[in-house]
């Protein structure tokens, strides 16, 4: 069988909860089972807009956690910005409400197998799968330090219970409103230069990912992306969502950010090169 | 069919023929996948098996690997999207030694599809998928939107397109069909058709994407990389009903795999009742993974509940002139 989208399936998935949360929605759903095969950096592609809708494609979203509870069974939480049609319909969606969901797709991130120093982060609800993941890392050893940022207090994601996971938090907004002034990627050069840190995980918007991705080049810090990418179908077929990629062959390709993404190694994808395509032929 | 349900007409899953036949290709039910809405097959095998529909048509392949065009290359439209992919892939060595191998491995029937810049590239592409055994079928993409230079859509000239099919006929023989994709966007579509048909396509692909555009209003340019892209989904199936109609009453012998917004069974039998032989099924993929073997079961069982005896006996049947 297919190596492709092995672990994805396709089922209908009731709303368990669904409460605001600043300017965000935590949606959780039943999904049973299929949480065994969900890892952090995964996401669900879900049919929105209900039968008569004019919205023909799935809605992608990273899942922010998953966990298995004795009354709910096996459960998917998500963090939605309710910023289009697609994900007003869905954050508009009552408990019991039933919605078709496909997952888990995607790569996940990599997770060392001995103990090391990770730093975690996160731009706007970017940051919403990060506390599974430091979930995660902390219980492999790892030390998990955490910067989330956003333009504004109102769009930082960064629930209690999350907390517990991190060694330490430390918040950027850009207007002040939540803790430090300034942009989350201002710490990270002297992280990597006094060599506190073996890994950055991220997840947020691109241009986040390309400036952490120039800060790690030419060092020995590994960073693992979780990329954002506009996609119609999510399971690899349609080849809209592609992102230029080095090979290892010293191959520039374009690969889908579905399939071989969201999460990436960000010292590979050629950033300056997004919106083109390579010159010639691969 | 495995998971079918009896109709309600007078013919049951087990007497009710689903087969249909492009040229002299045989298929056990007429719902295939799209060119270009199913990669090479492996993506959709996670959610049902390519054994149970008619057959896998592979994403248009060139000569060479392609990097297609830059992103954004979709933008969601009311029931449809636009797509400006420009033909990525792996070109026609690496296609037909990776993905026909296992697609042939799973025992799918495969269609496949192929696309070029000039008449010697069709002919070198068809040369070259004749040396392959366990091919179904080879379908001639002359209309792709999404190149470079509209010049290149050979579909849009009666001309270029009898040329292709022509240099394609010499080099594959009689071995497989030809099956020729047509554009919608002609002023005389049963022309175009009979020209590729009298250049030796045993049978037509109708319809392509139709050519549309989207502005970004936070831009204020066209949105998609490519600028321009091609229209697919529900939006577009009454073209695809036109379409399928003019020229199944212009060649009623002439097989035509039909495609165009299908998202349900009865969108497939209304291509069918137009005079399509086969549908496939595209953009519906995108928002259901499991919308080709879906919409395969939901036409069998409106075939029976129609009373049709077979598949075959509902081609073209909106054309039937009524007995006095």
């Amino acid at each position: 069988m297919s190596q492709i989208n092995r672990s994805a399936a396709q089922l209908n998935a009731t709303v368990l909860a669904n409460k605001r949360i600043g300017q965000y929605h935590q949606i959780v759903f039943g999904i049973g089972d299929l949480v065994k095969s969900c890892r952090p950096g995964n996401f669900v592609a879900i049919k929105v807009g209900g039968e008569s809708s004019r919205m023909i494609l799935r809605r992608a979203f990273a899942i922010s956690r998953v966990s298995e509870s004795v009354s709910f069974g096996g459960t998917m939480e998500l963090i939605v910005a309710p910023h289009g049609t697609g994900s007003k319909w869905l954050c508009s969606q009552p408990e019991g409400a039933e919605v078709d969901i496909v997952a888990p797709l995607g790569t996940a991130f990599g997770i060392p197998t001995a103990p090391v120093n990770a730093l975690l982060v996160g731009g706007g609800y970017g940051s919403a799968p990060l506390f599974g993941l430091a979930e995660v890392l902390k219980a492999r050893g790892c030390k998990v330090d955490m910067l989330l940022g956003a333009s504004t207090g109102a769009k930082i994601y960064a629930p209690m219970e999350g907390k517990r996971a991190v060694n330490s938090l430390k918040i950027y907004t850009e207007d002040g409103t939540m803790g430090e002034t300034g942009r989350v990627t201002e710490p990270i050069k002297t992280l990597i230069d006094n060599r506190e840190i073996d890994v950055i995980y991220s997840c947020g918007p691109m241009g986040m990912l390309s400036a952490i991705s120039a800060l790690t080049a030419g060092t020995d810090v590994v960073h693992q992306c979780a990329v954002e990418e506009a996609m119609a179908c999510g399971i690899g077929i349609c080849m809209t969502c592609v992102l230029p990629v080095m090979g290892e062959d010293g191959k520039i390709a374009m690969l889908r950010s579905c399939i071989d993404g969201p999460v990436m190694d960000g010292g590979q994808v050629q950033w300056q090169m997004v919106g083109q395509v390579p010159e010639g032929t691969p | 069919m495995a998971d079918g349900r009896p109709g309600s007409g007078r013919y049951t899953l087990n007497t009710f023929d689903f087969s249909t036949t492009l040229g002299n290709a045989f298929f056990n039910t007429p719902i295939f996948t799209a060119s270009g809405c199913a990669s090479s097959g492996k993506e959709l095998a996670q959610f049902f098996d390519l054994r149970d529909i008619g057959a896998v048509v592979t994403k248009s392949v060139m000569n060479k690997p392609r990097y297609g065009r830059p992103t954004p290359r979709m933008a969601e439209t009311p029931s449809g999207m636009l797509n400006s992919i420009g033909l990525q892939g792996p070109g026609i060595d690496a296609f037909l030694a990776k993905d026909v191998p296992w697609l042939i491995e799973q025992k799918s029937r495969v269609i496949v599809s192929i696309a070029g810049e000039t008449v010697e590239e069709y002919a070198t592409l068809a040369r070259k998928v004749r040396s392959v055994a366990g091919i179904s079928a080879l379908e001639v993409n002359i209309s792709c939107p999404n190149v470079e230079n509209r010049g290149l859509v050979f579909a849009c000239d009666p001309d270029a397109s009898r040329r292709v099919i022509d240099g394609v006929r010499r080099t594959i023989g009689g071995e497989i069909p030809i099956i020729a994709k047509l554009s919608p966007d002609v002023t005389n579509l049963p022309e175009i058709a009979r020209g590729v048909v009298d250049a030796g396509a045993d049978a037509l692909a109708l319809i392509n994407t139709v050519l549309g555009m989207v502005i970004n209003l936070d831009s204020m340019r066209p949105h998609l990389g490519g600028k321009t892209g091609g229209l697919s989904g529900p939006a577009i199936r009454p073209v695809a009903v036109r379409a399928i109609y003019q020229v199944h009453a212009a060649l009623p012998n002439v097989p035509i795999l039909g495609m165009g917004g299908v998202s349900s069974g009865r969108d497939a039998l209304e291509l069918i009742l137009a005079g399509a032989s086969g549908v496939s099924v595209g953009t519906a993929s995108f928002g259901n993974p499991s919308a080709v073997i879906q919409i395969q079961r939901e036409l069998h069982d409106l075939l029976i509940a129609k009373g049709f005896p077979s598949l075959k006996s509902a081609i073209g049947y909106a054309h039937r002139v009524e007995e006095e």
